[in-house]
């Protein structure tokens, strides 16, 4: 198998990939290819065009400014894997990802861009409170996680328009993070997936953010388990307890295929919640 | 439309115009010729196409050739050096690491960098590591044990 017909033209930096996107009508951006390039072999994609991103430097690597961590979106899983500079939880996700040669080539923006329902970065940047940087022909903006990713497939990327950073918020003291997921036994992607991030004080949890996605359309926050932990000593028991609310957290259709059924899912998702935050507590 | 790309592989330059759509894997083995990596799957899941691309484990069947303009290649013919057997290679003919030999240029290709990159390598380690690439026949013991006997002889090994 390999794709339909393209035609193909390679950017040098963000603005002659802005330039080529009006250029050319339907062209699809091109970074790892490890999404899109599967899905033009199986025919499911056929665009017309690929504007090739590749090779753009300054859209790779990790640095850190300030309080945050900004990550270039065509900075590879592999890269991610062994950064120390990222919160605990992303490099932990990335190696969790397929297998070492996809690692080598996939992006997180590229992951992200594409918003597979079972994909991990969707999770991961949704618990750690991420902004997505974005370049289009109308400038440049700025969009939480939380809203930029929409649902299937779907994110609030417009038409023409670029990710240029990703920027997630560094870990202060006494905070700690942690990624939970139950693999797809035979491709390795998240039938259920869980992140947390919990900030610990003299034993109290302080501060909790906690996302689940491989369920649901589009990874989620789960305010009722933050709710149900923020405040609380935490152990074994408060831990559970909250994992459990994460059923009211849980809006919108669940996912549900031949192997897996919805309320399995269902099943599952308290179970990692529990893990994630045990983990990222210390517990 | 054509592209013209510049690749070199186990050290031979090649120039040739492509197609866009031109998959690495089919570059390889249809255009050069070099027939040792194989194609599995079409999915991105067997990693029978496993080489290396700048250094690094890669599969060649989710890589269009023009990603690859410009860079270092080394596919299993590449392997051996001086007509001496690579140890990953030399391992897997000790151990009878493979059955059919379907896989057994991706594994090897797989393999020698887990152990490049990780000297002490343990089992688990080897295993985890070998997540994107399936046989069908060993069962995986061999494999796992000629790996870790490549890791001694390459000077490492838990
Ligand atoms: C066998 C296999 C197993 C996998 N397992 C997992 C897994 O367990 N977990 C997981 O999370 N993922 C998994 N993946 C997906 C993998 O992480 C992909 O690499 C990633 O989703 C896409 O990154 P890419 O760079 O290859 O993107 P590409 O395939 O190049 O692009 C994907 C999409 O994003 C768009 N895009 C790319 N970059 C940008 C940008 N900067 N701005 C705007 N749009 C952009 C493209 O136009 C395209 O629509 C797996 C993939 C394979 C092949
Ligand atoms: S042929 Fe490339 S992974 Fe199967
Ligand atoms: S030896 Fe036959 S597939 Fe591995």
């Amino acid at each position: 198998m390999y794709p339909s017909k393209f035609d193909y033209y390679r950017a040098g930096s963000v603005s002659e990939a802005l330039s080529l996107m009006q250029q050319h009508e339907d062209a699809k951006l091109l970074a790892g290819g490890h999404s899109l390039v599967p899905v033009m072999n199986l025919r499911l994609a056929t665009p017309p065009v690929l504007i090739d991103i590749g090779r753009i430097g300054d859209l790779k690597g990790i640095s850190s400014v300030g309080g945050s961590v900004k990550i270039g979106p065509l900075t590879t899983h592999a890269m991610i894997e062994a950064s120390a500079d990222v919160p605990a939880l992303m490099s932990q996700a990335a190696s969790g990802i397929a297998d070492p040669q996809v690692r080598n080539r996939g992006t997180i923006g590229g992951n992200i861009a594409h918003a597979d329902p079972a994909s991990d970065w969707p999770t991961v940047l949704t618990a750690l409170g991420a902004t997505i940087n974005i370049a289009g022909s109308n400038g440049e903006r700025s969009v939480g996680a939380t809203d930029f990713f929409q649902g299937l497939f779907e994110t609030s990327l417009e038409e023409n328009e670029i990710i240029t950073s990703i920027s997630v918020p560094s870990h202060g003291e006494g905070t700690g993070s942690s990624y939970a997921k139950l693999f797809h036994p035979a491709s390795g992607y998240a039938i259920v997936g869980a992140a947390a991030v919990i900030t610990m004080s003299g034993g109290q949890c302080t501060g909790a953010s906690v996302a689940v996605g491989g369920l649901t359309e589009c990874a989620t926050k789960a305010p009722s388990v933050e709710a149900a932990l923020t405040g609380k000593a935490l152990n074994e028991a408060t831990i559970a307890a909250a994992a459990d609310a994460v059923a009211g957290d849980l809006t919108g259709d669940i996912l549900s295929d031949f192997q897996t059924s919805a309320a399995y899912r269902k099943a599952m998702v308290k179970v990692y919640v529990k893990r994630a935050v045990s983990a990222a507590a210390g517990i | 439309m054509t592209v013209n790309i510049s690749v070199t592989i186990n050290g031979t330059t090649y120039q040739k115009d492509v197609e866009p759509r031109t998959l690495l894997v089919h570059f390889i083995r249809d255009t050069l010729g070099l027939t040792g990596t194989n194609i599995g799957c079409d999915t991105v899941q067997c990693g029978a196409c496993t080489i290396h691309m700048d250094g690094m484990a890669i599969k060649s069947c989710a890589t269009l050739a023009v990603q690859a303009d410009g860079s270092q290649i080394t596919t299993i013919e590449g392997l051996a050096k001086d007509g001496e057997l690579h140890p990953m290679q030399q391992a897997f003919w000790d151990n009878h690491g493979l059955q059919c030999g379907y896989c057994t240029p991706g594994m090897i290709m797989a393999a020698t960098k887990l152990v490049e990159n990780n000297p002490g390598i343990t089992e688990e380690e080897i295993r985890h590591g070998l997540e994107g690439n399936l046989c069908r026949c060993t069962g995986y013991a061999n494999i796992v044990k000629s790996i870790k006997a490549a890791a001694q002889a390459m000077g490492g090994g838990a």
